[in-house]
């Protein structure tokens, strides 16, 4: 496996310099979970084939942590942004 | 140096004006500077360089370009070195591998001649599996015959290190023959940043020793010009989803390109006949650059048999060098061209039609047969016997970048069918054999590459459009025969893959035994699996099982091409064997000091400074002093500072008034335990946060990641490295406090336990934090790492004793405060470690970890972190197993003989049924059985009188 992420502080590098951190997963909304939705919340994740929103972390670089959009199949990233941008 | 030519014929990269020498095999051999250890032994006459992996044959130069298996040596201690590549040193070492007793006799050789138990293919899969116990007798000997090296266990430096480097570029180059240097010259005319590494010495391929060494120059000489990055003694070893790795000597390049052209030429074919292995017999290639690059005479008296137009050059080439030439046996009907009339001129019999169909002679050729197309046979005398059975497109790379391959039935060849996107290739790689062809096509290649990349202008384009149509009307060489298939009833091996020893007998027995497929024939026989990744032997595995099972040669295919293209040492994927070391700026002090260092995670830390037992006794009726700079230290600011503190802690931050600490456990959403640490609030929006030593980093970047998803108004600043810390511990701590910050009010009123001030400190602008890990009054005072030493000497003067890791280990667990990561685990919640009181379910906002933290409220824990007092003298390691009714139940995490208390003491992991205060248990560590009984883990000063004094 190897491909380029754009930092989008420092720019284009190499996925080694980087620290995956999982799919963008929706927040705590304050809401009791039951126990079903606690263990999907813990430990299941979506894992899908295809374009998912992800976390990365500029470890070996200026170790910010930014937003990913991949394609799991093929490895592009269509595109990335700061923590800070909306999208 | 008998082997050498006259000093005007060919030896173009030596200088035979001086002379080096050094030892092969014990014996001294001289060789000039340029030649490689290949070339100087062969001109030395020691045509044998090595003996074969199983069967002990005599091997010598065969391709000499670092493509085959038969010259690898042992160069100063490095096992697996070509010597046919390898440039000659003065006063190196090169040694025979796999040879026993020795290179000229070896004894093994018997398993060759008579036939030995190594003989079947399929040898382990069907002599090893039953019994089990036949691998333990047998591994030993096959260990000792089979083999290509030896590493040296004791080894413990590394000689050399490896550096990865990245590379973005536009264009990357692999190959510098004249394709590549054409495609890297147009890409870089045009403007393209351009990369181009290539395997040899210096650029050009085989046009260095083929007649075209003016042209490469003058196009090595222009790519320079244009700001083409050369990398020469580069081997391009893999094609990984767009990125190239490189290695060139020390350093290992990734290189990412936009573009890719691959220019790796074609590997010259040998062809299958008994006997086929001998030294003496030669690829033409290799005779060519032995005489034009090294002056080194390959024999005396050649015989020469080929498919195509290499064989006759490497006849002219011979000829011109004063080699006689006996004949020259072609595979093709009626074979015109050049070289052919130059032959036939000179009245060398041309022998249509033939092939060669056996080799003779003891450890290097002797006699040569020879079939006419009637299949009547003729011997000929001679030492040398040049062969070339085709050139094979080095398809490799381009496999491995996704392209797919076509069978060309004419030449029996495979050849790319179509490129992937941002792929490109040029040169015989594609099929062009002939220099001009080959450099118009890199010229092509390299214009694309620029052009989709969107340089380049109309000029350009027409330049490309006539490049085309030339390429299409140059002369693809007069095109050569297929290889003839095997000859039948001769005597003696015909090998088909020389790195393994693997016969056309042993594919024939494969295919018999139902192995029929080439990927299944490769792993039963192992053929193509040696260290020439099948450069010399994919083909014709091909076509022998093609010909065994009546297939086409497409159909059979080729085995998956996978990385890496050439050998490679482990050691140069490993890198460099970095071990980073942290130390604190008070390191030197401990070392004068006499501390013993020991690694603490990435830190070095003073383990103790000679007198644990005297330490700890200080710490309790004294003052002692620790320097705990490992400590993470964080400054968590801004508005929502203390918000943040409470959706990470699952305890209040937002009610600490400042100027107050308060101690907090972090868990992960899964409500287990991550680092604890203390948080102490300097003011409303400014909060100093410390992590455990081994957690620093990792609670760093975790806090990081959920400002990046919350986005409240609040900055975490890592200021570890920044500040350094010790800790003052002691019933005489405030003593010492006193007169060193006379500006701070340390009375046990103005400064209480969990207070935090600011103040002068010896002069130096600390923050002191009155807490105690180590059951005693106690101050630790941050202050900038510049200032550490200054603190430090003077906490030392005013009586404070250092004391190490090893003695606060003890102190803190006389208090039982469990270390995370040693005394909690992976799985450790609060509730199990005894840390509930750090988690405030009640909390109003949510917070990591809430929702686990609440299910496991309602859940009774099965294990708990207790406190045990062991009986007798000893105690057990960290780590021994408590037991249960003869069942492994818990395990001892810390264990420490208590002089101050008197007794064992340690923490354990214990179930439900025996965490009772109380409850007896039994550990044992090996063979030792250990009494215990549970207690209340605040083994000394369990009410905290001595902290808060
Ligand atoms: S002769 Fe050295 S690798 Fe072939
Ligand atoms: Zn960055």
């Amino acid at each position: 496996m190897s491909f380029v992420l754009e930092c989008p502080h420092c720019g284009p590098r190499e996925v080694t310099d980087f620290r995956f951190g999982g799919e963008v997963r929706p927040g705590d909304d304050g809401g009791r979970p039951d126990a079903a939705a606690l263990t999907r919340t813990l430990y299941l994740r979506a894992n899908v084939d295809g374009v998912q929103r992800e976390w990365w972390q500029h470890r070996s670089g200026c170790g910010a942590w930014f937003r990913a959009e991949r394609d799991t199949g093929t490895n592009r990233v269509l595109r990335t942004a700061a923590a800070e941008v909306a999208w | 140096m008998k082997g050498r030519l006259p000093y005007n014929v060919g030896g173009a990269r030596i200088d035979r004006s001086r002379v080096l020498r050094f030892t092969f095999d014990g014996k001294v051999v001289e060789a000039h500077p340029g030649d490689t250890v290949g070339s100087a032994l062969h001109a030395a006459g020691q045509t044998t360089l090595s003996r074969s992996f199983k069967y002990h044959r005599p091997r010598g130069l065969l391709c000499c370009a670092g493509q085959c298996p038969n010259c690898l040596v042992d160069v100063d201690g490095s096992p697996g070195v070509r010597a046919c590549t390898e440039p000659v040193r003065e006063g190196m070492t090169v040694t025979p591998q796999n040879a026993w007793p020795s290179l000229g006799f070896d004894a093994l050789r018997a398993v060759d001649r008579v036939g030995g138990p190594f003989t079947p293919p399929g040898f382990y899969y069907k002599m090893l599996i039953r019994p089990r116990a036949a691998w333990r007798l047998a591994e030993p000997m096959i260990r000792r015959v089979a083999g290509l090296g030896r590493l040296d266990p004791g080894a413990t430096e590394r000689r050399w290190r490896t550096d990865y480097r990245r590379r973005h570029c536009d264009v990357l180059v692999v190959g510098g023959g004249i394709a590549g240097l054409a495609a890297a010259v147009r890409a870089a005319e045009l403007g393209a940043d351009v990369v181009l590494a290539d395997d040899g010495p210096e650029p050009g391929g085989r046009c260095l020793a083929e007649g075209d060494g003016a042209r490469v120059a003058a196009l090595a000489e222009r790519a320079s010009a244009a700001g083409v990055e050369l990398l020469q003694g580069a081997s391009a070893l893999g094609f990984f989803d767009g990125l190239v790795a490189v290695w060139q000597g020390s350093v290992l390049h990734q290189v990412r390109a936009a573009r890719t052209v691959v220019a790796t030429g074609a590997v010259e074919q040998p062809l299958l006949f008994a006997g086929n292995d001998l030294p003496g017999v030669m690829l033409s290639g290799a005779v060519r650059r032995l005489i034009s690059l090294y002056g080194v005479a390959p024999g005396t008296r050649a015989v020469v048999a080929g498919v195509g137009d290499p064989a006759l050059e490497a006849a002219v080439a011979l000829r011109a060098a004063g080699i006689h030439v006996a004949a020259v046996a072609d595979a093709r009907p009626s074979p015109t061209g050049e070289a052919a009339d130059a032959l036939r001129a000179a009245g060398v019999p041309l022998l249509e039609g033939h092939t060669v169909v056996r080799a003779a002679g003891g450890s290097r050729v002797a006699k040569v047969t020879l079939a006419a197309p009637d299949g009547t046979r003729s011997r000929l005398r001679a030492d040398l016997l040049v062969i070339s059975g085709g050139m094979a497109p080095a398809t490799s790379l381009l496999a491995q970048a996704g392209t797919s391959l076509e069978h060309d039935g004419e030449r029996g060849r495979f050849v790319p069918a179509d490129l992937p996107p941002g792929v490109f290739a040029a040169g015989q790689v594609l099929g062009h054999d002939a220099p001009a062809a080959a450099e118009l096509s890199g010229a092509v290649a390299g214009a694309d590459a620029a052009h989709e990349l969107g340089l380049g202008d109309d000029a350009s384009r027409a330049l490309l459009a006539e490049d085309v149509s030339a390429l299409r009307g140059a002369s693809p060489g007069t095109p050569s025969a297929p290889p003839p298939a095997p000859p039948k009833g001769e005597r003696g091996r015909c090998v088909v893959c020389l790195c393994e020893d693997v016969t056309v007998k042993d594919l024939k027995t494969a295919v018999a035994e139902g192995f029929d497929d080439i990927e299944l024939a490769k792993r039963y026989t192992t053929a193509t699996m040696g260290p020439c990744q099948g450069r010399m032997c994919q083909r014709a595995v091909n076509a022998v099982l093609a010909e065994e099972t009546g297939r086409a040669p497409a159909a059979v295919g080729l085995t998956t091409a996978r990385p890496p293209w050439t050998t490679v040492p482990l050691g140069v994927l490993a890198g460099r064997p970095y071990q980073p070391a942290k130390r604190s700026a008070l390191h030197a002090r401990h070392r004068e000091a006499g501390a013993r260092i020991e690694w603490a995670g990435d830190w070095r830390r003073a383990y103790d400074y000679g007198d644990p037992d005297a330490e700890i006794a200080a710490v309790h009726d004294g003052c002692g002093v620790i320097d705990v700079s490992s400590l993470g230290k964080l400054l968590v600011r801004g508005p929502d500072a203390a918000a943040f503190l409470d959706r990470v802690y699952p305890n209040r931050m937002s009610t600490l008034a400042p100027g107050r600490i308060r101690y907090g456990v972090l868990t992960g959403e899964a409500g287990r335990i991550i680092d604890d640490g203390t948080v102490a609030r300097l003011d409303d929006e400014t909060f100093y946060v410390t992590t455990t030593s081994s957690g620093a980093g990792a609670i760093f970047e975790w806090l990081q990641w959920w400002q990046a998803d919350w986005r409240l108004d609040v900055r975490i600043t890592d200021v570890t490295q920044s500040l350094s810390a010790v800790n003052v511990a002691g019933p005489r701590a405030r003593d010492v406090l006193a007169v060193l910050a006379p500006g701070l009010d340390c009375s046990a009123d103005g400064f209480g336990y969990l207070d935090a001030r600011r103040g002068a400190v010896a002069g130096v602008e600390a923050l002191a934090l009155r807490i105690g890990f180590v059951g005693e009054l106690g101050y630790e005072l941050h202050v900038a790492s510049a200032h550490a030493l200054t603190l430090w000497d003077a906490l030392v003067a005013a009586g404070a004793r250092p004391f190490g890791l090893e003695p606060q280990r003890v102190l803190r667990l006389q208090k039982g405060h469990p270390i995370i990561g040693v005394d909690t685990d992976a799985e450790t919640t609060p509730a199990m470690a005894g840390m509930d009181f750090a988690v405030k379910l009640d909390k109003d906002e949510p917070f990591v970890g809430r929702w686990a933290l609440e299910r496991l409220a309602s859940r009774e824990c099965t294990e708990r972190l207790v406190g045990v007092v062991i009986e007798g003298e000893h105690v057990p390691g960290d780590g021994a197993v408590v037991v249960a009714g003869d069942a492994p139940a818990g395990r001892i995490t810390s264990a420490r003989r208590s002089a101050r208390l008197g007794r064992g003491i340690g923490l354990a992991w214990v179930p439900n049924g025996l965490s009772e205060l109380g409850s007896r248990i039994e550990i044992r560590d090996g063979g030792t059985t250990f009494a215990a009984e549970v207690v209340d883990a605040a083994f000394y000063d369990p009410d905290g009188e001595r902290l808060r004094t």
